[in-house]
């Protein structure tokens, strides 16, 4: 089993799962402002930290995808910082807070996924500072009309009771499960209708994660609309079904689907690459006479593919990456030509 | 690979024979109708060197053995299934690099920008997982596609013989699909063509 552990990632999952546990002791004030009905959510956590960091820094090391880590990190300080994080920001509005590329790839796609995306975004930003401790509220000493809210332990904001505000913040996972669950019902019926997603889908990869978000989200409502119109009757089925259901999506999280979720922004660096190739030296096809890459990609990818054991350097010196997909095609075509007319048969 | 019964043919392969594409383009347009295309064309068609010779030439994804798509792949978007079919890129995960499609060497994958997506040839999956044939291989009226048993590949092209080999420069690639070459022959050298 240990010979197959990877020590780089070894080591960067477990400072960085120490350096969480840190922040989390510091956070709260020594766990002062630790909720210890939180407990097995930390836990969670502090796992997928762990699995996360590991299975990153393992993707990381692929000959291609540390390619473009490395060429991104030296592109954004080549001297052009500004121009590039310009680039950046346009890059992160469009595509991951409008997430204009799915919404391209199919409307109920599009419209489910960022329902279900902006559910999960405001779900994180809610659920992981109140685990670790670094979020508590208060009421206000000295009346009963007026919540703190407490950041690292500091007084942040204060508000009413009994007011939009208050109903806004205390209901913010109720409404982060509403967006979730109408992004899943979308997605889900388009799982069950479009042929092509029925042939090619699977339960683990295309399901589960669909399920899952849904379990989440309603054991997370049922929670409120138990105390709301139960009395609390179902209080213990409905908090030990939800913790479940969040601790198997955080232990899930660094193997399944959800790891998308980290890996995604890596789209980012190749909006960089894209920009700095586009303004570079571009390739040009020795069949079509047309440029088709950005000549620093076909350099890159020389070095990758060699990396991986796979040399396609021609005797005359020429490598077949130095053609474009339609040069290829044709060199496969007349190859095929070549093999029959030297045959004596044309067909057969 | 599907949630339903899985009828996938392993009895059956696709045998290629682009001396025979008479560029009638039948292939693009069912291909097209395949449902995990998204109506979206994946075979090409394409003159060889039209300035010179009216010679055109149809390529599908190859499917090869060790797809080097796939090895190229930052994002460890592109997976090989059981039944040997390189799938298209996963959505949750392609970044739209364009690396498999400049280091496919048969030039077979494509990207669309607005989707930040690389797509390319499943062979027709939601077809042959049902045990159909794939669009292209039904109506092509020349036989250049052709989607059956070895048997009956044999019986109809006696004298060539099907292969799954190809030199790129100094790789070797082996395929799923095959290409129907002169009898006898084991192997395709696409080197000093041009």
């Amino acid at each position: 089993m240990f010979t197959t552990l990877n020590l780089a990632a070894l080591l960067t999952a477990t400072l960085a799962t120490l350096g969480l546990v840190v922040s989390i002791f510091v956070g709260s004030r020594n766990l002062g402002n630790f909720d210890p009905a939180l407990i097995a959510y930390l836990f969670g956590c502090i796992f997928a930290c762990f699995g996360v960091v590991y299975r990153y820094i393992v993707w990381l090391q692929r000959p291609p995808t540390w390619r473009y880590f490395v060429r991104g990190w030296q592109l954004f300080f080549s001297g052009k910082a500004i121009v590039y994080g310009w680039e950046l920001t346009k890059h992160f509005v469009v595509n991951f807070l409008g997430q204009r590329f799915i919404r391209n790839r199919g409307k109920a796609l599009g419209y489910g996924h960022f329902l279900m995306a902006w559910g999960c975004m405001l779900a994180f930003a809610v659920t992981f500072p109140l685990v670790f401790g670094w979020i508590h509220f208060g009421l206000k000493p000295g009346g009963i009309d007026t919540y703190e809210i407490y950041t690292f332990g500091f007084k942040t904001a204060e508000f009413p009771l009994h007011t939009w505000i208050a109903t806004l913040i205390f209901n913010a996972l109720n409404w982060s499960a509403i967006l979730v669950i109408a992004g899943v019902m979308l997605l889900m019926r388009r799982r069950l209708t479009h042929a092509g997603q029925i042939a090619i889908q699977t339960f683990e990869n295309d399901w589960l994660p669909l399920l899952l978000l849904l379990a989440i989200s309603v054991t997370g409502i049922g929670i409120s609309l138990d105390y709301k119109l139960m009395e609390g009757r179902a209080h213990q089925f409905m908090a030990i079904t939800h913790a479940i259901t969040v601790i198997l999506f955080l232990i899930w999280m660094p193997f399944g689907k959800f790891f998308h979720i980290i890996q995604r922004p890596a789209q980012l660096g190749i909006a960089i690459y894209r920009k700095a190739g586009a303004e570079g030296p571009q390739a040009v096809c020795p069949h079509t006479g047309e440029e088709f890459l950005p000549g620093m990609q076909v350099d890159d990818l020389k070095t990758v593919t060699a990396q991986l054991g796979c040399d396609f350097t021609r005797k005359d010196g020429k490598s077949h990456l130095d053609y474009s997909p339609r040069g290829k095609r044709a060199l496969l075509a007349r190859a095929h030509l070549k093999a029959r007319a030297e045959s004596g048969r044309y067909f057969g | 690979m599907g949630l339903r019964m899985n009828a996938f043919r392993t009895d059956q392969e696709f045998f290629l024979d682009p001396q025979r594409c008479i560029g009638c383009h039948a292939c693009e347009m069912a291909c097209a109708e395949c449902e995990t295309n998204g109506q979206l064309p994946m075979i090409h068609v394409d003159y060889v060197d039209r300035y010179f010779t009216p010679q055109t030439s149809v390529q599908i994804c190859m499917h090869c053995e060790d797809p080097v798509c796939a090895k190229v792949c930052p994002a460890v978007a592109i997976e090989k299934d059981e039944y040997g079919i390189v799938h298209t890129a996963k959505t949750d995960r392609c970044i739209a690099c364009s690396n498999c499609v400049n280091a496919c060497p048969f030039g077979v994958p494509r990207k669309i920008q607005p989707m930040d997506l690389m797509v390319k040839c499943n062979m027709c999956y939601d077809r042959t997982s049902a045990g159909k044939k794939p669009m292209c291989a039904t109506v092509c009226p020349s036989g250049a596609l052709f989607y059956g048993t070895r048997e009956e590949m044999t019986r109809k092209r006696p004298n060539s013989s099907p292969v799954n080999s190809f030199k790129f420069g100094k790789q070797t690639v082996k395929t799923r699909v095959n290409i129907m070459m002169p009898k006898g022959a084991t192997e395709l050298v696409v080197d000093d063509s041009e």
